[in-house]
């Protein structure tokens, strides 16, 4: 039989939401029915992203060397690290839950985590997002709006620079 | 390190992830269910607190951006306050509480408590400045 200590974090996690589930269903079926088909929307719209991110993390394992990494977004990595933090966060698209296994794959392999703070911000200047959000809201205020989130993603990874010491992982 | 290495690697970061993220979609799917048609009840047209409850809203539903971007537009065409549905667009992609477990387990707790109740701070401030700089 498994011992409860024996199933993984992320598996008792998963358990716990399947019983919320099946609790919720003896009060609400047409609650879960409807949650249970938005996810699955949401899962198939993501395996394209997860086949993407699964090549994207495989070059990032086969060129991209520790040293590398701790070169240009590490500790030292200087102006050009934080540019090129802002620039991959507003290019590399793909939810957090895909995005968090990848930054901690380079956080071990030594990224600073300001920097981390500053890619995850910038993922809201997604670039094929952006004709909708012109569409409702206009293009100068896409434009104000995307300003003020890169310079806010500086602000964002000075502060956990502040908040955490780099020893502190 | 070699293509099948690095292959085994990537997949074994993946399958890792994968019982929290089926767990994270699956709150996803069911928060979406409980607040997507509660939203025009939340914002009344106070200048202050419409900020402050667009990020809270924002904070507790997510999902894909493009997502908060519709829902954002249709709240604007039912006279919802443009600042609170900035502040709530923002938190929609920058503050996930259904995340955070996904996020502490790889990012580390400190890091990922700070970033969120920053970006939900964050959201707030962008969203009264570019609403401000709109209206120069």
């Amino acid at each position: 039989m498994i011992k409860i200590k024996e199933i993984k974090k992320g598996t008792k996690f998963l358990l716990l939401v399947i019983l919320l589930y099946l609790i919720l269903g003896l009060c609400d079926f047409d609650l879960i029915k409807n949650g249970f088909l938005y996810t699955l929307n949401i899962f198939f719209k993501i395996v394209p992203i997860l086949f993407l991110l699964i090549l994207i993390n495989l070059l990032i394992n086969k060129y991209f060397q520790p040293k590398t990494i701790v070169k240009y977004l590490g500790k030292k990595s200087g102006f050009k690290g934080w540019g090129l933090s802002v620039i991959s966060g507003i290019l590399i698209s793909g939810p957090p839950y895909i995005l968090f296994p990848l930054l901690k794959d380079l956080k071990q392999k030594g990224m600073n985590q300001a920097l981390i703070a500053v890619f995850l911000y910038n993922r809201n200047v997604k670039i094929p997002f952006l004709p909708v959000m012109v569409y409702y809201f206009g293009l100068t205020y896409t434009a104000i709006l995307s300003v003020y989130i890169i310079i806010f993603s500086i602000f964002n990874g000075l502060l956990i620079k502040f908040f955490i010491k780099e020893n502190e992982r | 390190m070699n293509n099948k290495e690095a292959l085994k690697k990537s997949l074994n970061t993946l399958k890792s992830s994968f019982p929290i993220m089926i767990g994270v979609l699956l709150l996803v799917g069911l928060a979406n269910q409980i607040f997507s048609n509660r939203y025009a009840e939340i914002f009344n047209g106070n200048l202050l607190l419409d900020p402050l409850k667009g990020a809270l809203a924002g904070s507790i539903s997510f999902g894909i951006p493009v997502t908060s971007f519709i829902v954002g537009g249709e709240l604007l065409s039912e006279g919802v306050s443009l600042i609170a549905i900035t502040a709530f667009i923002l938190a929609w992609s920058t503050v996930g509480i259904a995340m955070l477990p996904l996020e502490i387990a790889t990012l580390g707790k400190k890091f990922s408590i700070i970033r969120n109740s920053i970006c939900f701070v964050f959201s707030i401030i962008i969203a009264i400045l570019t609403v401000w700089t709109l209206n120069l």
